[in-house]
């Protein structure tokens, strides 16, 4: 079947059995609606979460990064799992027992101020605006290869889509849809990531594969590589190129990011018992290390074969006239050009000045069967599993977006008055700016998907991680150094990012490592930006009226797990 | 006062905290100790085809992350009913 008809039919499909669950679970009962994951089995509640977690950047941009990137991909690969570990040990079983639904309610109530509440619901704003511009490129990329249309025209599409989707609501927030799209997008990436294992090291386990020697010769995959990198004029793909304290900063800032931000943590606050928010981290955990160790692999194999596809198994370069179809059909999107500098007729990429190729990051996961030859479901089957990935998120982050401006900003603070109607009128047009804002970023992108991701985790790392640590950890901690905290951390960080990268206007400086604070990079900034607001916080904490004695009493009762009640709102 | 003391609350708060910090310590030193500060030394090690440190980076330490949290969570239960302060 022709590869357009197959796609549409696969994505089709999916989308159908998401709408048939959402139809199913909705019969059952409407709480369902708005307590993710109440009355759910951990284990239901960890997969579910994993596919809110596993974006665009997660399932299409980052196996490519890595690919383009090799050791220095790392810093995605650590900083989005370790997360979890500190908000297992740290964050979820407390915040559980506090029983409040969203971030800003804890950040409210443990600082018994309604400043606190406020700027706690405006960072939530400015994450989930970042984050999603991120995932719109990344539906953009989808569209514009499967629609073979440019980019441009595929984020305008994949904007109307998800508007739609997002509107539609609830599906969203409906446990079962997830846990179909964990098992479609899981499904899809596994699948050719096993094809292609076996087609080069002919080991069928990626993360095995990807250690082995190339099939026919004695030489390991990733020692070929580095080879080939050293050769092409690019650094050796086991070492990178970034400093280690950058590698390091970047880390920390999207691990401390991971358990920082708001649509994360939400899920532990809806399981049913203290203890189910722990091991549900866990379970969440596990389905995102199946997809996490393969996109290594994935970006290991694809590295090997797009550079022996564009240079020839001789390395001179191919033919422009024996171009490969994969070449052929992504250069309808702009996302990949050749020009033939030298006028040999021939491509080369390389790492030097003989390099003709320009290839967009972004494209490599989905692009890897197409370069492997793998039959066209998989193709189609990759797809579905990339539109599963950035609609779920997309669509979630416009909520918690509409509902926060709406709700917790309009309703609980600026106009109390107003009604329901007009609550859900704000609630839409906040959807819809929201949507425009995060399209225009995705036609005119600051970074690579997953980099553009990586802001919104420095962000979530400098403002609500200090907070919610120190409002668990430390008693002593008052609403006066909370609020300079998080607006210290937030401002320095925002800074740091716009001054480097400009979005709206052009940067003041260019982004290079010699002009860098330290050395560190804008994307690991929420690092330095977390320590800024930890200092802040407790020094103006020293000098300034000591916490109420029955706020103290809260926290002692959140530090153990019995007594705790069903999630409440305020 | 779930606690039968407020001796019984101190102690189980610092059995806690020390339990969380210990494992910290292994979330630390797996990924930024092993994936990052000393990656070149562990380089020069070969692993299955791997270079350690390069494993470490891009695998291993994500499978030591899933066990931390297991053993945590096997922990804190444990913990839990030693002070009687479980849930049911």
């Amino acid at each position: 079947m022709e590869l357009q008809t197959l796609t549409y039919l696969v994505v089709g499909l999916t989308f159908a059995l998401y709408i048939g669950i959402a139809i199913w679970a909705r019969a059952g009962s409407t709480k369902e609606f708005y307590v993710a994951g109440g009355g759910v089995s951990p284990l239901a509640n960890g997969m579910a979460t994993a596919a809110d977690w596993m974006s665009a950047a997660s399932f299409i941009s980052m196996a490519g990064l890595i690919s383009f990137m090799g050791y220095d991909g790392s810093v995605y690969l650590m900083g989005w799992t370790g997360g979890y570990v500190l908000l297992a040990l740290c964050l979820a079983p407390y915040l559980r027992k506090f029983g409040k639904f969203t971030v800003p309610d804890f950040i409210g109530d443990r600082y018994y101020s309604q400043t606190a509440r406020t700027v706690a619901v405006v960072c939530a704003i400015l994450i989930s605006f970042v984050y999603v511009a991120g995932q719109m490129r990344g539906v953009g990329v989808v569209f514009s290869r499967f629609l073979e249309v440019d980019i441009t025209t595929g984020v305008i599409i994949g904007m109307a889509v998800v508007f739609f989707y997002a509107v539609l609501g609830g599906m969203k927030g409906i446990t079962y849809t997830q846990v179909a799209q964990y098992c479609v997008l899981i499904f899809a990436y596994l699948v050719p990531a096993v094809f292609i294992s076996l087609m080069i090291t002919g080991n069928a386990i990626p993360q095995l594969g990807f250690g082995s020697t190339i099939t026919g010769t004695e030489t390991h995959l990733l020692d070929k590589l580095d080879g080939l990198s050293k050769e092409l004029g690019f650094a050796e793909y086991t070492s990178g190129t970034k400093s280690m304290f950058d590698v390091f900063a970047i880390t920390a800032a999207l691990m401390v990011g991971t358990a920082g931000l708001p649509h994360v943590i939400v899920r532990f606050f809806t399981v049913p018992k203290v203890r189910d928010a722990r091991i549900s981290a866990g379970w969440a955990l596990i389905f995102i290390m199946f997809l996490y160790t393969t996109a290594p692999a994935i970006g290991a194999f694809a590295r090997y074969n797009m550079i022996d596809t564009i240079n020839g198994p001789d390395q001179q370069g191919t033919l422009v006239s024996e171009k490969p179809q994969w070449i052929q059909t992504w250069e309808k999107t702009g996302l990949i050009k050749h020009e033939d500098k030298n006028g040999d007729g021939r491509m080369f990429y390389s790492g030097d000045a003989r390099n003709e190729m320009t290839i967009d990051r972004d494209i490599m996961v989905l692009a890897n069967p197409e370069i492997a030859k793998l039959p066209n479901w998989v193709i189609a089957l990759v797809a579905a599993g990339a539109i599963a990935a950035a609609l779920s998120t997309a669509a979630g982050l416009l909520l918690v977006i509409s509902t926060s401006i709406s709700h917790d900003l309009l309703k609980r603070n600026l106009m109390p008055n107003i009604s329901d109607k007009a609550e859900l009128g704000y609630a839409r047009g906040a959807a819809a700016v929201a949507i425009m804002v995060a399209g225009y970023l995705g036609i005119n992108p600051p970074g690579f998907v997953a980099e553009v991701v990586a802001f919104a985790f420095g962000l979530a790392a400098a403002s609500f991680f200090p907070a919610i640590i120190l409002g668990i950890f430390h008693k002593g901690m008052n609403k006066e150094g909370a609020i300079a905290g998080m607006l210290a951390g937030m401002v320095f960080t925002i800074g740091y990012i716009l001054y480097f990268k400009g979005i709206f206007f052009a940067p003041m400086a260019e982004n290079k490592p010699e002009n860098w604070l330290f050395g560190i990079s804008p994307e690991g900034i929420g690092t330095l930006g977390m320590l800024v607001n930890f200092v802040v916080a407790i020094v103006v904490s020293k000098i300034t009226a000591p916490v109420p004695q029955h706020v103290q009493d809260i926290v002692e009762q959140i530090r153990y797990p019995k007594g705790a009640g069903a999630a409440v709102d305020h | 006062m779930a606690f039968e003391s407020s001796e019984q609350a101190k102690s189980y708060w610092r059995e806690n905290v020390s339990l969380m910090l210990k494992l910290l310590a292994i979330w630390f030193a797996v990924s930024f100790g092993a994936g990052i500060l000393l990656v070149d030394v562990l380089n020069q090690i070969q692993f299955f085809g791997f270079k350690l440190g390069f494993w470490f980076a891009q695998q291993g330490s994500i499978y030591v992350f899933v066990l931390l949290i297991f053993v945590y969570v096997l922990k804190m239960n444990q913990l839990d009913r030693k002070y009687n302060v479980h849930e049911d």
